[in-house]
C-alpha cells in the first residue's frame, strides 16, 4: 500500500480478475455456435415470435425452446444511447452508441453496439450491418459491433447469409471479469499499517470491555462499539496454537514443512497468523514463546510483510492459563 | 395479506459523495446503530434479528457482510442474514420472519461504497452472463435506451425529464443527508449540456456512499412500549420481477412495479418514496403505482439526491416512515429497485394509526 499524505487511509490500486468458465445449455449452445459460424439465430417462441438472442424458455408457456432459426446480420436500431466515456472492456474503446437493433427475421430487438463517430450519426430507425470479429470463437463478442448501412441498401439482408458453415460446435464459453478499484483500509486499519513503516505494532483497546485488538478493528466485535484508545505493542508473544503446512500450493513462497501459527502478542487479547521460522517445524508447541523477525529498515513499507516472521526466544514456554481462553 | 402487525419505527442514514474508508462501513454503521438505540429507547437485546444487504462487487473487499456485523457487536452470537440486494429486500426477509412468527423485532441494514470502483461498469455483474455482460453495458446506457423510447413515443419530452431532476434536487435542500440539493429550476436543467444523449448529468443519481438502516416491531414485541409512538404501521409488503431480457421487455412499463404496487395498495397513498435512479424512471413508476398529481413524491429529494447503492431503496422506506411519524402523511409508500432498468420493483405502503 502506498501512503497518501492528504487522506485519513491508505489506498491502494487493487484489480480483481477472474475467467469464468460457463457451460451452455441447448439453446444457447446452438446460439453461440452460430456466432462462430458468422450466423445470428433467434428462438421461435410459442407466439410464433423470432427472439434474439433465443431465450431459454417460453416466457408464456415457460416449455423449453426447440425451434432455433437463423435471422439476418442486418437490421434497424430501435432505441440508442450515448457513450460518451466508454468503460473498460466495452465493445468499442472511443465514444459510441448502445442500441436495441431488430435483426430482419426477428421480432425483438438485440443489445449491442454501433460504431459511430457522434450522435449526430445516430437515428432511430436506422439500418445497420454486423461487423464480426476478425475471429470468432462462439460468444457474443464474435459481433465486434454494428455499421451504419448507406440509407440506399434498404431492401434487407438475405436469409441466410454466407457463412464459414463448418466451424465446431460451442458447448461453453469464457467470460473475463476484470474489476479495477482504489482500495481503502479503514482508519483503523490505516494507523496500524503506518505504524509497521515504523518498526511498531499498533493496537487498539475497546473502552468498553478493555479487550486489545491487533490488527484494531473499525468496532469491538463484542460490544459493537468504536476501538479509541491506542496501544503500542510489543514484538514478542505466545504461539497458542498452529498448524504444519506439508502441502505445496500455486503460490508458495516458502519450502513445506512449515508453521502458520497463531501469535498472541503480550498484552494482547486477539492472536493474530504469522509464521514460525528458524526453527525445526516439530519443535512448535502450544504455549512457545516467540519474538518478530523485522525485515531489513530499508526493505519496510506499510505492510506487514515488514515483519518476515516469528522465531523461538528461548524463553520457558507460557503457563497453559495465560493462553486458554484464547483456544 | 399479513397477519401481524408490523410497524416501521426506527430509522438512521449516512449519505455521501466518497467515504474515505473501509468498503465494511463498519465506522459509519456504528453512530447509525447508536442513533436507532436512542430513538427507540432499545439495547441490543431488543433486537431478535438483523439483516443486511450489499455485494462485495461494490468495492472488492471479499464478505464486507461478514466483518460489518462488527458493528453490531455479535457476541454471544445474534441471529443474522443477509441478501445481496438493496436492503429493502432484507427488510422483506425481516418481515417474512416476523409474519411466521419466529421474531418480533428486527434491526434491517444496507451499506455500500460505490464510488471504490466504476459504479455504472460494475453494475454489469447482474446482466446475462453469456449474452449481456461480455459487452459491458453500463446502467446509464441502459437507461438511456429506455429514457429515449419513452421520448420518441412522447410518453414525456425534455421538459417532463428536467422537472423531476428539478423537483428532486429543491426538495433535497432540507435533507441533510442528501450529495446533490440546492433549489434548482427546469430552465438551470435544461441549459446543461447533453451527458449520454438523451440523458443529462441531472437525470442520473450521483455515484454515492453510504449506510442506511431501519427497527421493525410487532405491537407484541416487549420493547414496544418504550417506542413513545413513533410507528409506520406496514399494510402492504410486496415485491415482482420482470425478465432480465431487455429485448423482450417495453422498456417504457414496468410490469412488476404495477403488480407489486398494486397487491400492497399504492393507489391510495398520499405520499410516495420512488427508488428512480434516472428521471425518467420516475415517469415509470408514477404510471405504474398509480399515483395522482396530488400525491407527494420524493420529497427527500429521492435517489436523484444521493443514491448509495444496496441502502438506498432502504432510505425510501425509511424517509416515507419518518413523514407518517411526524403526521406529515396518513399513508405513505417506500419503493425500492434493483436490476436493469426497473427490472425488479418492491413496494412498502404504510400508515399511521392513533
Amino acid at each position: 500500500m502506498t501512503s497518501v499524505q492528504e487522506s485519513r487511509t491508505l489506498h491502494a490500486p487493487m484489480k480483481v480478475e477472474f475467467d469464468y468458465t460457463r457451460s451452455l445449455g441447448p439453446v444457447l449452445s446452438q446460439f453461440m455456435t452460430g456466432l462462430r459460424r458468422r450466423q445470428v439465430t433467434g428462438g421461435v417462441l410459442s407466439d410464433g415470435t423470432v427472439v434474439v438472442p433465443p431465450p431459454e424458455y417460453d416466457p408464456t408457456t415457460h416449455r423449453a425452446i426447440s425451434e432455433i432459426v437463423a435471422v439476418g446480420d442486418e437490421g434497424v436500431v430501435r432505441t440508442w444511447s450515448w457513450v460518451a466515456e466508454p468503460v473498460m472492456d466495452q465493445p468499442l474503446d472511443k465514444p459510441f452508441a448502445f442500441a436495441l437493433i431488430q435483426l430482419d427475421g426477428a421480432d425483438a430487438p438485440l443489445l449491442h453496439a454501433v460504431d459511430v463517430d457522434s450522435p449526430a450519426d445516430m437515428e432511430t430507425g436506422m439500418r445497420v450491418r454486423v461487423r464480426w470479429a476478425e475471429e470468432t470463437v462462439g460468444a457474443i463478442t464474435d459481433i465486434a459491433c454494428f455499421e451504419p448501412l448507406p440509407s440506399s441498401t434498404d431492401a434487407g439482408s438475405e436469409l441466410p447469409n454466407e457463412p464459414g458453415s463448418d466451424a465446431e460446435a460451442v458447448t461453453g464459453i469464457v467470460s473475463p471479469v476484470r474489476l479495477a478499484y482504489d482500495y481503502a483500509a479503514s482508519p483503523e486499519e490505516s494507523k496500524f499499517f503506518r505504524g509497521l513503516a515504523e518498526g511498531r505494532i499498533l493496537g487498539q483497546r475497546c473502552p468498553s470491555c478493555h479487550k486489545v485488538y491487533v490488527p484494531p478493528r473499525g468496532a469491538c466485535p463484542v460490544d459493537g462499539v468504536p476501538t479509541t484508545d491506542e496501544v503500542e505493542l510489543p514484538d514478542k508473544g505466545t504461539v497458542t496454537t498452529y498448524c504444519i503446512v506439508n502441502v505445496p500450493f500455486l503460490g508458495q513462497k516458502i519450502t513445506p514443512p512449515y508453521v502458520s501459527a497463531y501469535v498472541l502478542l503480550d498484552g494482547a487479547d486477539i492472536a493474530f497468523l504469522h509464521l514460525i521460522l528458524d526453527t525445526e517445524a516439530d519443535e512448535v508447541r502450544m504455549g512457545m514463546r516467540v519474538e518478530a523477525v523485522w525485515k531489513p529498515r530499508d526493505e519496510w513499507g506499510t505492510t506487514i510483510e515488514n515483519i518476515s516472521h516469528f522465531r523461538p526466544t528461548g524463553e520457558p514456554d507460557a503457563d497453559y492459563e495465560t493462553y486458554k481462553q484464547h483456544l | 395479506m399479513a397477519v401481524r402487525d408490523v410497524a416501521v419505527v426506527g430509522f438512521a442514514q449516512r449519505q455521501m459523495k466518497e467515504m474515505d474508508g473501509s468498503p465494511t462501513c463498519v465506522e459509519i454503521l456504528v453512530p447509525i446503530f447508536a442513533e436507532l438505540f436512542e430513538q427507540t429507547g432499545w439495547t441490543k437485546s431488543d433486537i431478535d434479528f438483523w439483516c443486511s444487504g450489499s455485494s462485495d462487487y461494490l468495492a472488492g473487499r471479499s464478505f464486507s457482510f461478514v466483518s460489518a456485523v462488527d458493528a453490531i457487536g455479535a457476541l454471544p452470537p445474534v441471529n443474522e442474514s443477509h441478501v445481496e440486494m438493496d436492503a429493502a429486500w432484507a427488510l422483506y426477509e425481516a418481515w417474512v420472519k416476523i409474519q411466521i412468527g419466529e421474531i418480533d423485532t428486527a434491526l434491517v441494514y444496507g451499506f455500500g461504497k460505490s464510488s471504490a470502483g466504476v459504479l455504472r461498469r460494475t453494475l454489469a455483474m447482474q446482466l446475462d452472463p453469456y449474452t449481456m455482460t461480455p459487452l459491458w453495458p453500463d446502467t446509464v446506457s441502459i437507461a438511456g435506451l429506455q429514457a429515449r423510447q419513452g421520448l420518441e413515443q412522447g410518453l414525456w419530452d425534455e421538459r417532463a425529464l428536467a422537472e423531476v431532476s428539478s423537483r428532486s434536487r429543491t426538495s433535497a435542500s432540507d435533507n441533510e443527508y442528501a450529495i446533490r440539493k440546492g433549489a434548482t429550476t427546469v430552465e438551470d436543467v435544461l441549459a446543461e449540456e447533453v451527458y449520454a444523449d438523451p440523458l443529462r448529468r441531472s437525470d442520473c443519481a450521483p455515484v454515492s456512499d453510504g449506510a442506511a438502516a431501519i427497527v421493525l416491531s410487532t405491537a407484541e414485541a416487549p420493547g414496544f412500549d418504550k417506542l413513545s409512538g413513533r410507528a409506520a404501521w406496514i399494510t402492504g409488503f410486496e415485491h415482482r420481477t420482470d425478465s432480465i431480457t431487455l429485448g423482450t421487455r417495453d422498456l417504457t412499463r414496468s410490469p412488476s412495479a404495477a403488480l407489486a404496487g398494486s397487491a400492497a395498495g399504492s393507489q391510495d397513498v398520499d405520499t410516495a418514496e420512488l427508488h428512480a435512479p434516472f428521471s425518467h424512471q420516475e415517469l415509470i413508476l408514477r404510471r405504474e403505482l398509480g399515483l395522482g398529481d396530488d400525491v407527494t413524491v420524493n420529497p427527500s429529494g429521492g435517489a436523484l439526491s444521493g443514491n448509495p447503492m444496496f441502502a438506498s431503496g432502504l432510505i425510501r422506506i425509511g424517509e416515507a416512515a419518518r413523514r407518517i411519524w411526524s403526521g406529515e402523511s396518513s399513508r405513505a409508500l417506500g419503493h425500492a429497485t434493483s436490476g436493469p432498468a426497473l427490472q425488479q420493483n418492491l413496494v412498502c405502503v404504510m400508515e399511521g394509526r392513533s
